[in-house]
């Protein structure tokens, strides 16, 4: 709980801090007018104001509806691909040694390049953002699962297989729940990667979302509304992650942790 | 008792790795192997580590094909798994995302049986080994030794005719084994199964065993001797130490495998350069 009190407490101080170093009535000491500190970094005043001006005025939901959307969209769609795919190249060894350099390439490869590509094939809808989360998420997970299914213990392995388990089965009870904790620690990086799908695809070419909203904002040298959008996507990508955490403790319960032991 | 027939037999098996640092000269783990256990009976094999006694398991298993040699089971050559066998490993090798009851069920879940028997059989398989009020623990939550004692359910709970078991007990202090060996001789007791158990403990050969089998030092591991067990049962295995039948064995047997003890123990600990 202290530790809840201590973070609390440094919320405010940076809060403070910002406010107080943005004000224009406080002088400008590194600025050469106390007016540009607000206009280079806002005022978290007018921050909070333009958020709640949003979900007041209710402004902000198509917007982030879209955006959430096309986040889970490319989420869901990137990681149910990449435990497929990762599954099958974990147990076909000749097809993974063939499609190996591809793989590497793929991955090495910046693929938020492609976010242009999209936007030709697919448009300015929806489409084209969940297709650039997608190749975002799928391959963090993929190599996950990847890596899951070949470290299956071999001695767990050949248990269930003298236990009786059919290909089916050791699919289903020895490599899946093997990759699931693989899965998970992925899952963590890909929610903050659909989103970054998401937001830079509505950056680059939309109407819509919140990527959208902020790309406007900065067109006019809105700072606080940039901020407000960046703040909302954090408060969302959070939530997310803690969904997923809460699956994951949920999923995982027979996994040790470290302070297993409870204390008097 | 024991008659005639083969459950299991092993004919000049041999196993050869490929080397890593020189793939033109294999490994000769297991060379010109044979060995076969009768119906009902219990043998014991032992050799100084890393000979190749699980490998020979593997083998037995159908986990793994010798390089060449024949394995039959009840005559037949056997193909793919050894569906005969019930096998418990020398490493931990039970499903950490299933709790202890579970772990026991898993195989009988293979096999299709419904899930309500299942767990019935699954919880009087562990109340037999003592671990009746564990089932809901996860593997990670049990010590070494009650996992071993999962395994040993997991295995018993599909009723396999022929049991491989690997040092099973090798683990646990001397307490506890004592328990478990005379658990385990009352449970193979109570229905005969073929054995094939290893161990690098002579005594616990001995106080097992119908017979014992002593392997050769590797590289080319092969059986040396073989010695009937002929002490009386039911036996407690920590008072039959104390016979004079089972420290003649006992002597008999030492004798035998010394020489092969202090092979391995040369070809693994080879000595230090000099000045190190
Ligand atoms: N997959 C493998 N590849 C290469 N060498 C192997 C492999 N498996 C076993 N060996 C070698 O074969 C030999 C026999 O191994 P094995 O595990 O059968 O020994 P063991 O008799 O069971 O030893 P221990 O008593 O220590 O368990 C060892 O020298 C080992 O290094
Ligand atoms: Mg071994």
């Amino acid at each position: 709980m202290k530790v809840r009190y201590a973070q609390l407490l440094l919320l405010f101080a940076l809060l403070l801090g910002w406010g107080l170093l943005t004000d224009p009535r406080v002088p400008a000491f590194y600025f050469d007018n106390p007016d540009k500190a607000a206009f280079f970094f806002g005022e978290p005043l007018k921050v909070l104001g333009r958020l709640a001006n949003w979900f007041v005025g209710g402004e902000i939901y198509p917007h982030l509806w879209v955006t959430l959307l096309e986040t889970l969209l490319a989420f869901v769609l990137g990681t149910v691909g990449g435990i497929a795919m990762g599954l099958w190249l974990g147990l076909a060894p000749t097809a993974a040694a063939i499609l190996d350099p591809y793989i590497k390439a793929l991955n090495a490869m910046p693929r938020v390049i492609l976010a242009p590509i999209f936007m030709v094939w697919f448009g300015l809808g929806m489409a084209s953002k969940v297709a650039l989360g997608i190749t975002l998420v799928f391959f963090i997970v993929f190599f996950n699962v990847y890596q899951g299914v070949r470290e299956v213990s071999p001695a767990v392995l050949a248990n269930a297989r003298m236990l009786g388990a059919s290909q089916r089965q050791l699919l289903r009870h020895v490599y899946m729940p093997s990759a699931l904790s693989w899965v998970f620690a992925s899952l963590h990086n890909s929610v903050g990667l659909a989103f970054v799908g998401a937001v830079v695809g509505e950056y680059l070419g939309s109407a819509e979302g919140v990527g959208y909203l902020i790309h406007q904002a900065e067109g006019v040298f809105d700072i606080n509304t940039v901020i407000a959008g960046i703040l909302l996507l954090t408060l969302f990508a959070l939530v997310l992650d803690g969904a997923v955490g809460w699956i994951e403790s949920r999923l995982m319960v027979w996994q040790p942790h470290a302070g297993d032991t409870t204390q008097l | 008792m024991v008659d005639g027939h083969y459950s299991l037999e092993l004919e000049r098996i041999t196993c050869r790795f490929a080397s890593r640092d020189d793939p033109g000269m294999p490994y000769v783990a297991v060379a010109e192997a044979s060995l076969a256990v009768r119906a009902g009976e219990f043998v014991a094999v032992v050799g100084p580590t890393g000979c190749g006694k699980s490998t020979l398991l593997n083998v037995a298993a159908g986990l793994l094909a010798p390089s060449s040699g024949a394995v039959r089971v009840h005559g037949e050559p056997l193909v793919g798994i050894n569906r005969k066998a019930g096998y418990m490993f020398q490493a931990d090798a039970l499903m950490p995302w299933r709790s202890a009851l579970a772990n026991v069920t898993a195989g009988l879940e293979f096999r299709g049986i419904e899930a309500g028997e299942a767990r019935a059989q699954g919880q009087a398989w562990l109340q037999r080994v003592g671990l009746g009020g564990f089932g809901a623990r996860y593997p990670h939550q049990l010590s070494g030794g009650m996992r071993k004692r999962v395994a040993l359910a997991q295995m018993l709970a599909l009723d396999p005719e022929i049991l491989l078991m690997d040092e099973p007990f090798s683990a646990l202090d001397v307490q506890t084994r004592q328990l478990m060996e005379n658990e385990l001789l009352a449970l193979w007791s109570a229905n005969r199964k073929s054995v094939i158990f290893i161990t690098h403990d002579l005594e616990e050969a001995i106080s097992l065993s119908d017979r014992v089998i002593v392997l050769s030092a590797g590289p080319g591991t092969h059986p040396i001797g073989e010695f009937v067990i002929d002490l009386p049962r039911p036996r407690d295995v920590a008072e039959i130490r104390l016979t004079p039948r089972f420290v003649a064995l006992h002597t008999r047997i030492w004798h035998a495998m010394k020489d092969e003890v202090m092979k391995a123990y040369a070809a693994q600990y080879a000595p230090l350069p000099e000045g190190a």
